[in-house]
């Protein structure tokens, strides 16, 4: 398949969505039944064509087609095939193609799953999924088109994919991401259908809430690998830099966090109605504002490539049209929607509302932090860079808070609470955790030959026990009064997730307060002994492989005499580019991660080298695959999958006395 | 006043008061942990605080890259073209730090206006140079005066 026929395929799909974005929703104004069905349609054949121009870059990247000048600038024939295909998503146009492509794959997943919802909520719902693709199909082929050719003299080769980018990593993270950044533009075209519909109640959030749940599950792994895959392949053992592009992933991510919660209290309850609606906006236009920060370049970041301020100025409109047309439809109908039942102060909703609070206080600070070298650059203030003493003098307390109200959430009742009864619930949980998590620092100090009793980590410890026993807790009491199998799928997601998060934090505060590193000039037979293990750097070699060479160096790693592993960390020249990379060498345990990575040569047989003894480090990534995996067996529940007549849906009537337990 | 509109204003009361609270932290908080950038020219003509964390960047100046001897120690100059500004940072560089290349560092300048950098980043990629190093270079190029000095830099030459 030539470029071109991708290129025309890009044509035919925004034309497509032109359509899409226009018949459906006037179809809705005039009664045209007809008009409404052509949406699912519409949103299939887009979905089609944008693959097909997918894949042809893709086969421009197999066939080593360096006449197109995105595969002349990221890929070289000497690239091995499966990061060819990986390297399609590497860089700005392709990552918009990507971005199109899984927006499409999402509306034709609207299209195809939304057989039991009433045909004018869908024909809204897929006209705003059209507008959405409008916009960024205007954008990819008006400023960044991946097929533009260098004819008539294409180079020879091409100048080779970023070596940091020739990784497992970069297969598995921009998709993910992706696909949860962009899954977010269906509960966000859910919201303002529900807003020209005006029709906004208990059967709207059961709906949406499969989407939002899926969405977010494809972030929290997005982030995740993301987080694991800097932390192994920057091959200096940071997982988390603050950095605007990761922050930028982190706010819609909270920003959805909140509203998994806030539509499940919508769905059961009632309440927080326009709450949850600006939520779903707010969510969506967050992760925009995370396009328009990654792809513009306005900051300077890990993530800034080589960047294009027009393409920046051509988002930012795009952003301000979305979020300004959504808040000013909100602006008009959202006062319409009222809740209708209360709660009292000791509540499940109280809770929801108070872990919502932090959120999204949460995601403020964080926008702000992000935002604040934009603006003082616009004002003169100077060029300014907001550093992670920022992020964390806020993030860590709130992160406290929420996690202190996780744990009587868990035993918490919807409506009203009985006070007495839930401190009777939470009161074993948290006399352990407090016992628990003072006295383990004890041992834990000669473990990591640190400096004496951390108080950080008994408050780490405290707070992790503190959610993972009130979590294992409610789950005994009310399995031990009946059958485990009674309790719904949603029931074990949340148990899930609330601990996936517990043992996140149990990670960032163990691996941040035991960690261990020593940067250090080492000759070959040097060694050196950090927490207990005694590295020594036994030998140095090259060889060859077909897209760089390595220089490898051997570390073995003893404890008390007996060797334990053998690292071997390596430094790699790449031939096209000429980049020079670090490989960790690494042990991953549960426990404990021994990383060393090789800095530069220092003369003849001695190098700089960071030596590194991170506890409990994988525990950040198996918590947030636990969340991940929460999110997922919430998403399983059976009544998501019941099949109700359209008319009781439209209604909404019918479901709601059922679902109030 | 009737009860339901006194408890609102309270609720109200309450909200701004915390709201203000927070903002005025946040505020306060960014103040203390934004590092300004400055160019080496600004650093040269003394507008840069001393002790102070800020961050500095430019070209490495090729041939000024110097270790010293069984210690990760090192030193180099970072200019914009116009000034130049002495580094010194103890730790292993980024991998593609280079002379002639794009850096940017962190770190407090002592009295002899030397920079004592507890971070260096270099760019990581062919084509990319960081915004503020990009302007710091445009600028001083911009100046006439000192375009001259500008073309007798060695780095320059090819």
């Amino acid at each position: 398949m030539s470029p071109e026929f991708g290129h025309v395929a890009l044509i035919v799909g925004l034309c497509l969505a032109v359509i899409q974005s226009a018949v459906p929703m006037c179809g809705t104004y005039f009664g045209a039944p007809r008009w409404m069905h052509m949406g699912r349609s519409l949103a299939l054949g887009h979905a089609v064509f944008v693959m097909l121009a997918f894949i042809s870059l893709t086969a421009a990247f197999l066939t080593d087609d360096f006449s197109v000048r995105y595969v002349a600038q990221h890929s070289n024939s000497l690239l091995p095939t499966q990061y060819k295909v990986s390297a399609v998503w590497s860089a700005h146009e392709g990552s918009l193609l990507l971005w199109s492509l899984v927006l499409a794959l999402w509306s034709a997943a609207v299209a195809v799953f939304s057989k039991t919802l009433p045909l004018v909520f869908v024909a809204r719902v897929l006209s705003v999924l059209g507008m959405i693709a409008v916009g960024f199909g205007l954008f990819i082929l008006l400023t960044s088109n991946p097929f533009e050719r260098t004819l008539p003299f294409p180079p020879m080769d091409g100048s080779d994919l970023n070596p940091l980018l020739q990784d497992i990593g970069l297969i598995l993270h921009p998709p993910f991401l992706y696909m949860g950044y962009v899954g977010l533009s269906v509960p966000f075209a859910f919201a303002i259908a529900a807003l020209l519909g005006q029709q906004f109640d208990s059967a709207w959030a059961r709906w949406c809430r499969p989407w939002i749940n899926i969405a977010w599950v494809f972030l929290t792994v997005g982030i995740t690998l993301g987080s694991w895959w800097a932390y192994y392949e920057l091959g200096w053992g940071g997982w988390w830099f603050w950095d605007p592009v990761e922050n930028a992933s982190l706010m819609p991510w909270l920003t959805a966090t909140a509203l998994v919660h806030s539509v499940a209290a919508t769905e059961k309850r009632g309440v927080f109605r326009s709450w949850t609606l600006l939520l779903a906006i707010f969510a969506f236009s967050l992760s925009l504002l995370g396009t328009f920060l990654v792809r513009s370049g306005v900051l300077t970041s890990v993530h800034a490539f080589a960047s294009d301020p027009e393409r920046g100025e051509f988002i930012l409109l795009f952003l301000c049209l979305v979020i300004g047309s959504s808040f000013l439809l909100f602006a008009l109908r959202g006062p319409a929607i009222r809740s209708r039942t209360g709660f009292s102060g000791v509540s499940r909703e109280t809770l929801l509302l108070v872990n919502n609070l932090i959120l999204i206080t949460s995601t403020a600070m964080i926008l702000l932090g992000t935002l604040y070298p934009l603006i003082a650059d616009a004002l003169d203030w100077g060029k300014i860079s907001v550093g992670p003493p920022y992020f964390n003098f806020f993030f860590v307390p709130l992160s406290l808070l929420l996690l202190a109200s996780l744990g009587v959430s868990v035993s918490s009742r919807w409506r009203h609470t009985d006070p007495s009864g839930l401190r009777q619930k939470i009161k074993l949980p948290l006399i352990a955790s407090i016992l628990l998590g003072v006295l383990l620092p004890v041992p834990m100090a000669s473990w990591y030959d640190n400096s004496g009793y951390a108080p950080s980590a008994a408050v780490t410890l405290i707070f992790t026990f503190w959610v993972l026993g009130a979590s294992l807790h409610d789950a005994l009491i009310k399995t031990a009064s009946g059958n485990l199998m009674k309790l719904p799928a949603s029931y074990w997601g949340m148990l899930c997730a609330h601990c996936g998060i517990a043992i996140c934090a149990l990670g960032v505060g163990l691996s941040t307060i035991y960690g261990v590193q020593r940067d250090i000039r080492m000759d070959l037979g040097d060694s050196i002994i950090l927490a207990g293990y005694r590295f020594e750097f036994r030998d140095i070699r090259q060889f060859n492989q077909p897209n760089y060479v390595a220089t490898q160096a051997e570390f073995a790693v003893y404890v008390g005499g007996v060797l334990e592993r053998t690292l071997s960390p390596e430094k790699r020249h790449y031939h096209a580019g000429g980049e020079v990379m670090t490989e960790a060498g690494i042990d991953a345990g549960l426990t404990r991660d021994l990383y060393v990575s090789l800095g530069e040569p220092l003369g003849s047989s001695s190098w700089s080298v960071r030596v590194q003894v991170k506890p409990f480090v994988r525990c950040i990534w198996l918590g947030g695959l636990l969340v991940a995996l929460g999110g997922i067996l919430a998403t399983a529940d059976k009544r998501y999958r019941r099949r109700r007549s359209p008319k009781q849906l439209f209604t909404g009537s019918s479901g709601r006395a059922s679902y109030e337990k | 006043m009737h009860p339901v509109r006194k408890q609102r204003l309270q609720w109200i009361l309450l909200i701004l008061v915390a709201t203000s609270i927070g903002i005025g932290l946040v505020v306060y908080t960014l103040r203390q942990n934004a590092n300004y950038f400055y160019t080496p020219s600004q650093i040269a003509s003394g507008v840069a605080p001393l002790g102070v964390a800020l961050r500095a960047g430019g070209m490495v100046t090729k041939g000024s890259l110097h270790r010293i001897a069984d210690s990760l120690e090192v030193s180099f100059d970072v200019s914009d073209g116009a000034a130049r500004l002495r580094v010194h940072f103890t730790g292993i560089l980024p991998d593609l730090f280079a002379e002639g290349q794009a850096a940017v560092v962190t770190g407090k300048l002592d009295d002899q206006s030397i920079m004592r950098a507890t971070q260096v980043l270099a760019k990581h990629d062919e084509n990319y140079m960081p915004p503020e190093v990009a302007d710091a270079m445009l600028e001083a190029y911009k100046r006439p005066d000192e375009r001259a000095r500008v073309d007798e830099e060695p780095y320059y030459e090819p």
